[in-house]
């Protein structure tokens, strides 16, 4: 979309005028800077989903519309999880966090700051594995999608 | 044309010029003193002063309704903008170009709680198809040309263009772009050929085919294409509420409005149809009702719709053909002109005498010997005073479906009322954006006693201006509509629609300098609309005091299906 002051919002109102789910959002600034580019996740039947995207594509400042969940596609999302660290839990915490291909980016004496990223169920299954009383804080940043293959979405 | 230095408030006059304007409706304010100020300075655009903002917008949207061009309206900030809100609205809902200026504080002190600050862009943002903050006079112009090019192509709608204090008064030299391109809007018609002849195939297959038309003929400009269609193919045809004059009414073909207030035969017709054309229209809840009970009939559907948000919204669709209305037809009456087959022509006879017994059921019947006035009669003079030739508008409420019953509208854009937002309080300021767009014209608003007192401050701009309405009160002392939901739904309680201390309507169109009557009896009405619409240049204000117990019939009840009227 346009990345004009106010274009998220188009696209938030629509969501919660029409009553549409937002699960996640992501948005930033594309290799053209005169472009954002928006990942939402939401749920809907097949009747819902049209009608998103339909009044998505209605909206001036939104360039283009895709349904990544049409084709094969990568998604990604980042976490950082700040965990409580204590003794015998903190050899445990750095075992499962490599399982997970994670990092630990910040520690304390009391505490850990691990960094993750992949599908959002892979993070899902993360926060499981670490137990919500280990877990202090997370935040995650909502998936970003991609198509597979050369097909890409072009703004002409 | 040398690019010369202007301020903002010059460049945005200067704008409406070059784009043709000749009228702007609007109410000063602090933040729009530098363009009132440019207005004054020159007489190409000539502003109407309203007493309320939300009158602007409704005399804006009028005028865009009778003409083929968009309103505008100019307001302040802050309450300037508030007020217009229900104005911007109900053009919204209805898909009506108008091009909204307002004012805003200076850009330095956005954000900052100033005096009448209110995000304009954030509070209309749902009610408007788009709108635009100008932080930048060096986008003024090009921002103003978006806003007329986006709010009258494609699915038209309102264009609002929020311009601060202090970008009206910054200079920058002027000029007007030529067009207009933007890469995340293209509302460019495609042909779509192989939909048609999907079209085709059905519309010769058809049994028992039925043509439903909407608001979409009349703001596309397709009429007479219509007519056309319907008649090469002698198919019933009805229209919605907002499609009423998309076909003409006193035609043989045509089987009267549809929805929650149509006539019998046109709701039969719509739910016993196998092949259904809806041309221009949007399967609402007030014209199908619940779209589970319509869909309980197989019939194939052909949605031909310029929004493809409007295709398969709320029934799902079989053959959507997207694209403005008035080129869809072209291609399909280019496609039967050169078909050597013709619809089934014994099954359109029998459906034709089906229709006919359904028609024979008179729905619209009414008491007409009545001692106290109905307010079927005087739609029913009404029309036959005017002719049929008169610019109607009306407010919302049982008046309102009288008048889309009774008075039959031959040609397009001379029916005139708030369909989607339902807006009490728009009759009597759209009336003058009609009469402002057609000063030659017999404009008549049918308004009822709690509508008219929405906007009735109105009454003064018609006389600055010399508006010479014709007012039709149908007086029931009632909000009518809401009572007869409380009699049919709530067990006769008549919570709050009883409007007690009435003003003397006589006495308060005489206050503001115009002519008033009140008319009490059945045999009277003839006479005084005659007299009335005799003055040509008075506005007239007939208080008609109609039976307060008159129902409207048919009625399908909330959640009901199209052939569960309530009938008389």
């Amino acid at each position: 979309m346009e990345n004009e002051a106010g274009a998220l919002s188009r696209v938030a109102g629509l969501f919660s005028a029409r009553g549409y789910n937002i699960m996640s959002l992501t948005v930033a600034p594309t290799e053209d800077p005169t472009l954002s580019r928006m990942t939402l996740v939401t749920v809907g039947s097949d009747s819902v989903v049209e009608q998103i995207t339909k009044q998505l594509n209605k909206l001036i400042d939104v360039v283009k519309v895709l349904d990544l969940s049409d084709g094969d596609h990568i998604e990604c999302e980042l976490m950082l999880v700040k965990v409580s660290a204590l003794g015998k839990n903190r050899k445990e915490i750095k075992a499962t966090t490599d399982i997970f291909c994670g990092r630990i980016v910040d520690t304390t004496d009391t505490s850990y700051i691990i960094e993750l990223t992949g599908t959002c169920s892979k993070l899902d299954a993360f926060i499981d594995a670490m137990g919500h009383s280990t877990i202090l804080e997370t935040v995650r940043t909502g998936a970003s999608g991609i198509g597979r293959g050369e097909r890409a979405l072009e703004v002409k | 044309m040398s690019a010369e230095d202007l301020t903002g408030a010059e460049i945005t006059i200067r704008c409406l010029q070059e784009e043709g304007v000749k009228h702007i409706f609007g109410y000063p304010g602090g933040a729009v003193l530098f363009i009132y100020d440019e207005l004054f300075k020159q007489d190409k655009v000539k502003h109407i002063l309203v007493r309320h903002e939300q009158a602007a917008i409704h005399a804006a949207d009028g005028y865009a309704r009778s003409s083929k061009k968009p309103g505008v309206a100019l307001v302040t900030s802050g309450p300037g903008v508030t007020n217009a809100i229900t104005g911007i609205a109900t053009a919204y809902m209805d898909s009506i170009p108008m091009v909204i200026i307002s004012g805003q504080v200076p850009t330095h002190a956005i954000g900052l709680d100033a005096f009448q600050e209110v995000d304009t862009v954030g509070i209309t943002r749902p009610c408007v198809k788009h709108n635009f903050l100008v932080k930048d006079i060096t986008e003024l112009a090009a921002t103003i040309k978006k806003a007329f090019y986006i709010c009258s192509t494609g699915r038209p709608g309102p264009v609002l263009v929020d311009i601060p204090k202090d970008i009206s008064a910054e200079k920058f030299k002027f000029s007007y772009p030529a067009s207009v391109s933007m890469r995340s809007y293209d509302p460019i018609n495609k042909d779509h050929p192989e939909q048609l002849k999907k079209a085709i195939r059905l519309i010769m297959g058809s049994k028992r085919p039925m043509v439903y038309t909407g608001g979409g003929v009349i703001l596309g400009n397709a009429t007479s294409q219509l007519t056309r269609f319907v008649q090469m193919l002698d198919f019933p045809c009805t229209n919605t509420l907002m499609g009423l004059g998309g076909y003409p009414a006193t035609d043989k073909q045509f089987v009267g409005m549809l929805g929650m207030h149509g006539t019998y035969e046109a709701n039969m017709a719509m739910q016993n149809c196998d092949v259904l054309i809806a041309v221009g229209a949007r399967f609402d809840d007030r014209v199908i009702g619940n779209p589970k009970h319509f869909s309980n009939k197989d019939r194939k559907i052909i949605h031909i719709d310029i929004d493809p948000s409007s295709i398969s919204k709320r029934v799902s669709v079989d053959v959507p053909i997207i694209g403005g209305v008035s080129n869809v037809l072209d291609g399909l009456i280019k496609l039967l002109m050169a078909s050597k087959e013709k619809p089934k022509q014994e099954a359109l006879k029998s459906w034709w005498a089906q229709i006919d017994q359904w028609r024979a059921r008179d729905c619209l019947k009414y008491d007409r010997k009545s001692t106290i006035i109905k307010p079927q009669m005087v739609i029913e003079k009404l029309y036959e005073v005017t002719k049929g030739e008169a610019f109607i508008t009306s407010d919302v409420g049982q008046h309102q479906m009288w008048a889309a019953q009774f008075y039959k509208f031959d040609k397009p854009k001379r029916w005139i009322n708030s369909g989607g937002l339902g807006t009490m309080g728009f009759g009597l300021p759209s009336a003058m954006g009609v009469q402002i767009a057609n000063p030659k014209n017999v404009v008549a608003c049918v308004t009822g006693e709690a509508s008219i007192q929405m906007c009735i401050q109105e009454l003064s701009t018609c006389k600055q201006y010399n508006l010479p309405l014709k007012i039709i009160n149908l007086n029931n002392r009632y909000m009518g509509m809401v009572r007869q939901w409380q009699e049919f739904f709530h067990g006769n309680r008549y919570a709050e629609s009883y409007v007690d201390a009435l003003p003397d309507f006589v006495k308060l169109a005489e206050s503001y300098g115009h002519v008033g009557i009140k008319i009490e009896n059945p045999n009277d009405i003839e006479d005084a609309l005659k007299e009335a619409f005799k003055l040509k240049d008075k506005l007239v204000f007939m208080d008609f005091i109609t039976d307060q117990t008159e129902n409207v019939f048919p009625m399908i009840p909330g959640g009901k299906g199209l052939s569960e009227m309530i009938l008389i």
